[in-house]
């Protein structure tokens, strides 16, 4: 059984994977991390049983699963709060506006100085880090944001590693970076996590506000696409099964933010209409 | 020493250090130590940084995402499937090239336009970013040929990938046998089949064993084609056959690095550490089978 996606959603269905390998040793699971698109790009293509996807399938990619006759249930296991953090000793700083992460992000922004975000705040440098283009995070990012997938400024320090763009924030005291929730709070002793405006007042990315949604617009659902061929087989319904009743483990070894109850309700739900389709 | 050059004045031979070439010799030191010098360091840095998991635990370990199952973990699956993956790859790779090369060196006459483009094409297929062969091998062979994301697609790709450094390496080798070796052969009646594989051959093979293990070690660090090959990052078994999805090295210890937890970066040095061994071994061999093998003409 083959799974293939995003990397910010791999991590989970490989922890899904580790906890049913160790119940049933027989069957092979196997997840790989080529990235939300690229994971369609297979899943369409019917080379893969589950796509790990970190935002909605696109109309082009139903196109091509059309084109195969492939059918799928999407599956919402996780939520994510995309972190806009800072130095750990920037103390200028505690919140912004979705308007003024438009306007240091949009594309061909002149804002380099924290000064031109605010006049209230120093005249410092400000150097940015987010992940790069072919990741679902900077799709979501940049649509939330910036209004349209893919629109962003090019003069950030672009990294698919996560773990560069902390170095980079951590090292830099006018640094301004975005990533996942779990690199957040893995790294709380190097990093400041911004509130986010976007007009209720300022809020903080925590367990809390990503479930209420009150953390918007950053707060994200996490999905897992299983194809309608793989669940003819025995073996794949069972590791769905397993990974839907498990999921409060998976998301807690995963360090995710958990589902709300009304959520997995809601996730119950899906899957046993997929169940009677199939 | 004779007396002439005894008496020869003085200013002829006097080799006085002029400041260029102290300079040059300052300089072409420097370089040295910089490039060792900046070896060092990357080796100490990862042995240093990988020291508290170079143990069994490295090799008797399945890898893991959990942060929990960490200290437990390792990189079993890779290794077995770079080995698998590598011995493949050789197979497929090693006759081919040295077939290639024996028909280039003995056989092909060079006047012929259909010879030269061949080589021509070798010589540039030795310097296409090994990419290019990943985006080859997933159109033709995991899609084209249906051999799926497996481990005799990642095989032939990597084959495809080291056969110009073996080609050009085992016709080195068999160009450096003296033609005289040649000559006495058939003009002691032996055919020309019988001279290249009696004579020619067994002459050659320190320089073309030496030359496919170097080729084969490049296939060992490769990473960027099998990403585009499905080698997956969380594999909790071995690979048991041509078809079976896999990992290696190079994959696991990229994951590894990106992974959020503490605990996983150290893996990933100690994976890296095991990595450069294994290409350290088989260039020693390399050096080995040179020195013991090779002929004086």
């Amino acid at each position: 059984m083959k799974a293939d996606g995003s990397s910010t959603v791999g991590p989970l269905t490989s922890v899904a994977a580790e906890l049913y390998a160790e119940e049933q040793p027989k069957v092979k699971v196997s997840v790989g991390t080529s990235g939300t698109g690229g994971g369609f790009e297979k899943f369409c293509n019917g080379e893969i049983d589950i796509a790990d996807a970190s935002r909605p399938i696109k109309d082009t990619e139903k196109a091509a699963c059309d084109a195969k006759g492939i059918k799928y249930a999407e599956l919402e296991v996780a939520n994510d709060a995309l972190s806009v953090v800072v130095n750990k000793n920037n103390d200028f700083v505690d919140c912004l506006t979705t308007e003024q992460l438009k306007k240091i992000w949009d594309k061909d922004s002149p804002v380099d100085n924290w000064n031109d975000v605010d006049s209230s705040f120093p005249d410092k440098k400000l150097s940015l880090f987010g992940p790069g283009t072919d990741s679902g995070t900077f799709d979501y990012f940049t649509k939330e944001i910036n209004g349209e997938e893919k629109r962003s400024t090019t003069n950030y320090t672009p990294s698919e590693d996560d773990n560069l763009l902390v170095q980079g924030v951590s090292a830099d005291e006018g640094a301004l970076g975005y990533f996942g929730f779990t690199y957040f709070e893995e790294n709380t002793d190097k990093l400041k996590a911004l509130k986010i405006d976007s007009g209720n007042g300022c809020v903080a990315p925590s367990v809390e506000t990503a479930q209420d949604g009150t953390y918007a617009p950053l707060s994200r659902p996490l999905y897992v696409y299983v194809s309608d061929k793989a669940l003819e087989r025995e073996e794949t319904i069972d590791f769905v099964e397993f990974y839907i009743d498990n999921i409060d483990d998976v998301v807690n070894e995963a360090k995710y933010v958990p589902l709300t109850d009304a959520q997995k309700t809601e996730l119950s739900k899906q899957y046993e209409a997929v169940k009677a389709k199939a | 020493m004779s007396a002439q050059s005894l008496n020869t004045p003085l200013v002829l031979t006097r080799r006085r250090p002029r400041l260029a070439e102290l300079a040059f010799n300052f300089a072409i030191r420097a370089c040295v130590f910089f490039a060792l010098g900046f070896l060092l360091a990357l080796l100490a840095f990862v042995v240093y940084k990988g020291w508290s998991r170079l143990d069994s635990r490295l090799w008797e370990g399945m890898p893991t995402a959990r942060k929990s199952r960490i200290d437990t973990a390792g990189v079993q699956s890779a290794i077995l499937g770079t080995l698998w993956v590598v011995l493949t790859t050789a197979a497929i790779a090693l006759p081919l090239g040295i077939s290639a090369a024996i028909y280039l060196e003995e056989y092909a006459d060079n006047r012929r336009w259909y010879n030269r483009i061949l080589e021509l094409n070798i010589q540039n297929l030795a310097g296409v970013p090994s990419i290019v062969f990943g985006i080859l091998g997933l159109g033709i062979i995991a899609r084209a040929f249906g051999l799926g994301f497996s481990v005799i697609t990642a095989a032939i790709t990597l084959a495809l990938l080291v056969l110009p450094t073996v080609i050009i390496a085992s016709r080195e080798a068999i160009r450096a046998v003296p033609s005289s070796i040649r000559h006495a052969s058939l003009a002691l009646g032996a055919s020309k089949w019988q001279t290249v594989w009696r004579q020619v051959l067994p002459a050659a093979v320190p320089g073309i064993a030496t030359g496919s293990i170097l080729a084969v070690s490049r296939a060992i660090g490769e990473a960027a084609p099998l990403l585009m090959l499905g080698a997956v990052t969380l594999v909790l078994f071995n690979p048991d056959g041509f078809d079976s999805v896999y990992t290696t090295l190079p994959i696991q210890i990229f994951n590894l690095i990106k992974a959020p937890f503490d605990g996983f970066q150290e893996l990933a040095s100690a994976a890296i550490v095991l990595l450069l061994a294994i290409l350290l071994a088989m260039n020693a061999l390399a050096i080995f089978i040179r020195n013991r093998y090779a002929k004086k003409w």
